[in-house]
C-alpha cells in the first residue's frame, strides 16, 4: 500500500521522489486510465486550478499530453511558447513567469533548454512546478509513463531488465528513466557508441554495453532513444548511416533474439535511424501505449500535486 | 469509545431480504435494472444484494457494477489527506436503464451527489434510485433522500456509524460509535 500523498510539492525530477511516491502515482494513474477510456473522459477535480504550460523548447507529444491531462481534470489552461513571446525581447525567466503568475496561475508546467531551470524557478516563485524536460537533465513524467507502461505490460517493474539504447549523453529521458527504474527495483543497462555514453553511468550502478545484439539478448525491454542532433555540438559518430547500421533496431535483429522483448520509444521517432518502421509498427512495440499512458500518468501527477494545496 | 449495536444477526439478514423484496416489487425481473455499489463500502452491500436477488430470482441475470466517486468529490483540497481512489467496474451500458445506487450509510448526502455526477459519465440512465442500509436522518447537507432504507437512526455529528460485513470483517453488524463524554 502506497502512502496517501506525495513527499514533494513540485515534480522537478525523479531524483527528488521516492518509491512510495512512484507507486502512488501509478495507482492513481490506473484510475485515470479508466477515466480516459469512458464515454465522458472528464472529471471535475481541478476545476478551480489554473495551469500555465510554459514551453521554451519545441514539443508536440509532451505539450499535447499535458494539455489533455489538464483539460480532463477540468483545470483552466493557458499556453505559452517562448518562440512567440517577449522572451525574444530580452525578458528574464523569473520575470516572464512572475508576470504569468500575477494573472493568478496555480501551477506551472515548464520545459526549458537549460538543466536546472525548474529547480531554479521553484526557489523563486510561489506556484507548483512540474518539470516537462530541462535540457539534458531530467524529464520525470516521461520516465514515469515509461515505467508505468512496463508495469502494465509485464505486471511489475521490479526485477526486470531494461536496456536504454542510443544517445545517453544528451538524453534527459535516459537519466530520469535510469533513476525511476532503479527506484522500482529494475536492472538497467545503457547501450550505444562510447562517445555517447557518459563516464558516470558506472557510478549510477548501470551496466554499459557497446554491442547492441548482446544488450538485446540480455534485456526484457529495449527503450530506443533518438539521436539528439540539435544538442550535439560536435560529431560523436562518423555518420547517421553508420549509427543506424550498428545501433539501429530492425525486424531481423528482433526476430533472431531468443525471446520476445518489448520495444519502447519516447518519441519523436526517426524511422530508419534508431528503429525501423517494421519494428516501430510491430506487435512488440508499445510506443502508442506509452502515449496513451502519458495522459493518465500526467493526470495522476497533477491531481496528486494539486491535492497538496491547502 | 462507546459502542451501540444497531443491527446484527438475524435482524441484519431480515433487513437485507426485506430491501431485496422491495426492489423486486418495483423492478420485477431486473431486465432493465442494474445495481451500482458506491466504492469502497457500498460495493460490499451491493454484492450482498446481488447474491440475495439472484437466489430469489434464479432466472434473472442481476447486473452489478462498482462506481468510484473520488474524483467527483466536492471536498478535494478542503480536508486533510487524500482519499485514495478505488476502481470503477461497470461492464454494461447504463444508458436508458434503471440504476439502483447502493451505499452503506447515508449521512450528509454529499457522496450521493458526487455519485450522481460520476454516474453521468457513463451515460444517461432512465431513472436513478438510492438504497442505503443506514439512513442517519436529519443530517443532510443537500436535498437527497433514499428510496429504500434498511434502518433510520438519529445520531450526533460526532458519532460514527460503522457497517461491517461477513465477507470482509467476519461478521454482519452495524455499530453506532460515540466518544465517551467525561
Amino acid at each position: 500500500m502506497a502512502a496517501d500523498r506525495l513527499s514533494t510539492r513540485h515534480l522537478l525530477g525523479i531524483k527528488d521522489i521516492n518509491r512510495d511516491d512512484i507507486e502512488l502515482i501509478f495507482e492513481t494513474a490506473d484510475n485515470f486510465k479508466g477515466v480516459i477510456n469512458r464515454p465522458i473522459k472528464k472529471v471535475p477535480s481541478l476545476r478551480d486550478i489554473t495551469i500555465a504550460n510554459i514551453f521554451f523548447e519545441n514539443s508536440t507529444r509532451t505539450k499535447l499530453s499535458f494539455e489533455l491531462a489538464e483539460k480532463r481534470l477540468s483545470a483552466d489552461v493557458v499556453n505559452f511558447a517562448a518562440s512567440s513571446s517577449s522572451v525574444s525581447k530580452g525578458e528574464t525567466l523569473i520575470d516572464t513567469v512572475n508576470n504569468i503568475l500575477a494573472m493568478k496561475v496555480d501551477m506551472v508546467v515548464m520545459r526549458h533548454p537549460y538543466a536546472g531551470a525548474g529547480v531554479f524557478l521553484s526557489k523563486h516563485i510561489n506556484a507548483q512546478i512540474v518539470n516537462a524536460g530541462d535540457g539534458a537533465h531530467e524529464h520525470p513524467t516521461q520516465a514515469l509513463l515509461d515505467a508505468f507502461s512496463i508495469r502494465q505490460k509485464l505486471g511489475s517493474v521490479a526485477g526486470k531488465k531494461i536496456v536504454i539504447v542510443g544517445d545517453i549523453l544528451h538524453s534527459r529521458v535516459a537519466i530520469s528513466n535510469i533513476l525511476c527504474l532503479q527506484k522500482l527495483g529494475a536492472e538497467v543497462m545503457v547501450c550505444g557508441p562510447t562517445t555517447l555514453i557518459p563516464k558516470y553511468m558506472k557510478d549510477l550502478g548501470v551496466r554499459v554495453e557497446h554491442n547492441l545484439i548482446r544488450a538485446l539478448n540480455w534485456c526484457d525491454v529495449a527503450n530506443m532513444l533518438r539521436i539528439q542532433l540539435e544538442r550535439q555540438d560536435i560529431k560523436y559518430f562518423p555518420s547517421l548511416r553508420e549509427y543506424a547500421m550498428m545501433y539501429g533496431l530492425n525486424k531481423q535483429i528482433l526476430d533472431n533474439l531468443d525471446k520476445e522483448i518489448i520495444v519502447m520509444h519516447p518519441g519523436p521517432i526517426n524511422r530508419g535511424v534508431e528503429i525501423t518502421s517494421d519494428v516501430a509498427d510491430s506487435k512488440q512495440s508499445i510506443i502508442l501505449e506509452q502515449v496513451e499512458n502519458g495522459v493518465a500518468v500526467r493526470m495522476a501527477v497533477l491531481y496528486l500535486l494539486a491535492s497538496q494545496r491547502a | 469509545m462507546q459502542k451501540k449495536t444497531l443491527l446484527d444477526g438475524k435482524k441484519f439478514q431480515i433487513t437485507i431480504k426485506r430491501l431485496c423484496h422491495q426492489l423486486i416489487e418495483n423492478h420485477t425481473d431486473f431486465s432493465d435494472t442494474v445495481l451500482i455499489g458506491i466504492q469502497p463500502r457500498g460495493s460490499y452491500f451491493a454484492d450482498r444484494v446481488q447474491q440475495e436477488l439472484s437466489a430469489i430470482l434464479p432466472n434473472s441475470k442481476i447486473l452489478k457494477g462498482n462506481l468510484d466517486i473520488t474524483f467527483f468529490r466536492d471536498d478535494f483540497r478542503r480536508k486533510d489527506g487524500l482519499s485514495s481512489a478505488s476502481s470503477n467496474t461497470i461492464n454494461f451500458i447504463i444508458e436508458g436503464k434503471n440504476v439502483i445506487l447502493i451505499d452503506d450509510v447515508l449521512w450528509t448526502g454529499r457522496t450521493i451527489r458526487a455519485a450522481l455526477d460520476a454516474l453521468l459519465a457513463y451515460g444517461r440512465p432512465a431513472r436513478v434510485e438510492l438504497m442505503v442500509l443506514i439512513d442517519r436522518r436529519f443530517s443532510r447537507h443537500v436535498p437527497i433522500e433514499a428510496d429504500y432504507v434498511g434502518q433510520q437512526v438519529d445520531s450526533l455529528d460526532s458519532q460514527l456509524v460503522r457497517v461491517s460485513w461477513n465477507e470482509t470483517e467476519g461478521e454482519d453488524r452495524v455499530l453506532l460509535l460515540s466518544e465517551k463524554t467525561k
